[in-house]
């Protein structure tokens, strides 16, 4: 079991409460999902050549050496905020260089999410502690990807919380259990395409960004991925200016939705949206299985 | 406030739940009234008392689950498995209910008047359910005992692997299940179906309706099958 939720802001004066509207959401799956939770933030866009890099730090890290890294690099403006183990950094400094540096000289160091407009974090604990220590209520966007997970098929770690990331400004949550993630790396890893824990989420997240990168839209990636991915889920993607998600064919796991003028909002379960606002006046529904649902910004 | 009158916001479900489980008798012919369900799941779970009780709003998992005798109403949506196991009185859905509805129900009545989705009537043992609405796939799945009146369409696989459960549908069946089979209606089919939606208040015409029922294929272990069910 797990408890996902998603919420996109129609209406732009909404936009400053995307925080203050997910957190109870978030909470609201607790029962599903106690041992780690993780959310994924659309922000503002930066510029080019700018990318936003959410990092991890799996042991205490003096996020100080990145500040003097990036400080001798020739890197303009850039921007280190860090929160305990999370920083989230903008930059200029070439991707490709910065990785390998995180590689070479500080591996503890995680990337957890590269983009232009994606901020994410995710963490071990009770999804309420760590809503509080990442002070998510403070977040602003157009829409929010989030996850409380109660793990049954890997370890819990904060690499192995929701969402999983692949490529730039893609994320992933899920609820449920893939049959045939092995053979989804099989086909992906002579590819090039790294993984980074054994989770079966991230086989899924890796499979559609990679069908992605190979010129599919993201409703053709997922048409693929129904093909491909077996097992019962429910997915909730994000992307820069999109919230998709989908059921497998047997709706063998849960999700309702819920729209308004304002808002799109999507959870497991109704309890998580019946704070909102103006929820009684709101059009709910259940997604059908193997039916894509796709919402733009 | 009267006593009978709960806010979900104020009082914590396990002290409503536990207010009808017992003796309700005193209060025979006062409603019960739940408001601000918000989801919650097992609200009215286990009532065993010949009691109104009206749920205002939305509701989680295994709504009116086991009940007997009651009358329970929800004004608003369903979560999955709502009267779950219901053993006899009523249990009515003015929305949509989620998956599972009525699942294993030996007796009483079920009315959803929206859409049910996946799996309504799975196992069922003996109750009736009327949907309004559309029924999801895999509905009445190994249905041993009792009927179902399906106003709308159904979804794939309407009554694989029944019993002797009976299933009436006025819309379009998207498939049938394994062993389920098109039956013609008889004089008893169009009163049941009659009898039905009248208790659900539903005013179409029995004539537009087809009987659903066990080929009876499946009853005995055929080894010369090669699984070509």
């Amino acid at each position: 079991m797990c408890g996902i939720v998603g919420l996109l802001i129609k209406n732009p004066t909404l936009r400053d409460s995307l925080g203050e509207l997910m957190v109870p959401m978030l909470i609201g799956m607790s029962e599903r999902g106690p041992d780690s939770a993780g959310l994924a933030v659309f922000t503002d866009t930066v510029k080019e050549p700018y990318r936003k890099y959410s990092l991890y730090a799996a042991q205490e890290f003096d996020w100080q050496i990145l500040g003097d890294y990036l400080r001798s690099t020739i890197a303009n403006h850039s921007k280190l905020i860090a929160h305990g183990n999370h920083a989230s950094l903008i930059t200029d400094i070439d991707s490709k260089q910065l990785k390998q540096w995180i590689t070479e000289q500080h591996p503890s160091l995680h990337l957890l999410a590269t983009g232009r407009t994606i901020d994410l974090y995710k963490d071990t604990g009770h999804p309420a502690r760590i809503a509080d220590r990442y002070q998510f209520h403070l977040f602003k966007g157009t829409h929010v990807v989030g996850h409380t997970r109660m793990a049954t098929e890997s370890a819990v770690t904060p690499a192995h919380a929701h969402p999983f990331t692949a490529g730039e400004d893609f994320c992933l949550v899920h609820n449920g259990s893939l049959s045939n993630p092995y053979e989804i790396r099989r086909k992906l890893e002579p590819q090039g395409i790294q993984f980074e824990t054994d989770n079966d989420t991230e086989a899924a997240c890796r499979f559609l960004e990679w069908r992605m990168r190979e010129g599919d839209d993201l409703e053709s990636a997922i048409e693929k991925g129904f093909q491909e991915l077996d097992g019962f889920y429910t997915f909730l993607m994000g992307t820069a200016d999109k919230l998709a998600l989908v059921r497998d064919a047997f709706a063998c796991k849960p999700a309702v939705v819920a729209e308004t003028d304002d808002y799109v909002a999507i959870a497991s379960e109704y309890q998580s949206l019946a704070h909102l606002p103006d929820i009684d006046h709101a059009h709910l529904y259940e997604p059908n299985p193997e039916e894509m649902y796709v919402w733009t910004i | 406030m009267d006593d009978l009158t709960f806010d979900l916001n104020q009082t914590p479900l396990r002290q409503v739940n536990q207010f009808l489980h017992d003796n309700l008798q005193q209060y025979a012919g006062q409603p019960v009234r739940i408001f601000h369900p918000n989801g919650a799941h097992n609200i009215a779970v286990g009532v065993n008392a010949p009691i109104e009780i009206d749920i205002f709003g939305h509701t989680g998992y295994y709504t009116a689950g086991m009940n007997q005798l009651a009358n329970i109403t929800i004004h608003g949506n369903a979560g999955p498995g709502v009267a779950e196991n219901m053993m006899s009185g009523r249990v009515h859905v003015k929305g949509f209910a989620s998956v599972s509805a009525g699942a294993s129900a030996h007796g009483g009545l079920l009315i959803i008047d929206g859409d049910a989705s996946l799996r309504c009537g799975i196992s069922l043992k003996g109750a009736d359910i009327v949907v309004g609405g559309n029924v999801g796939s895999f509905s009445a799945f190994m249905a041993q005992a009792g009927r179902m009146v399906i106003c709308g369409n159904t979804g794939d696989a309407l009554g694989d692997s029944l019993y002797e459960a009976v299933i009436y549908v006025r819309g379009t069946i998207k498939s049938l299940g394994a062993d389920a089979q098109v039956e013609p209606m008889a004089d008893q089919d169009y009163e049941a179906v009659n009898e039905l939606l009248t208790k659900a208040d539903f005013t179409f015409d029995p004539n537009e309706f087809q009987r659903i029922a066990s080929a009876k294929q499946l009853y005995h272990w055929n080894a010369d099958a090669n699984q070509e069910y």
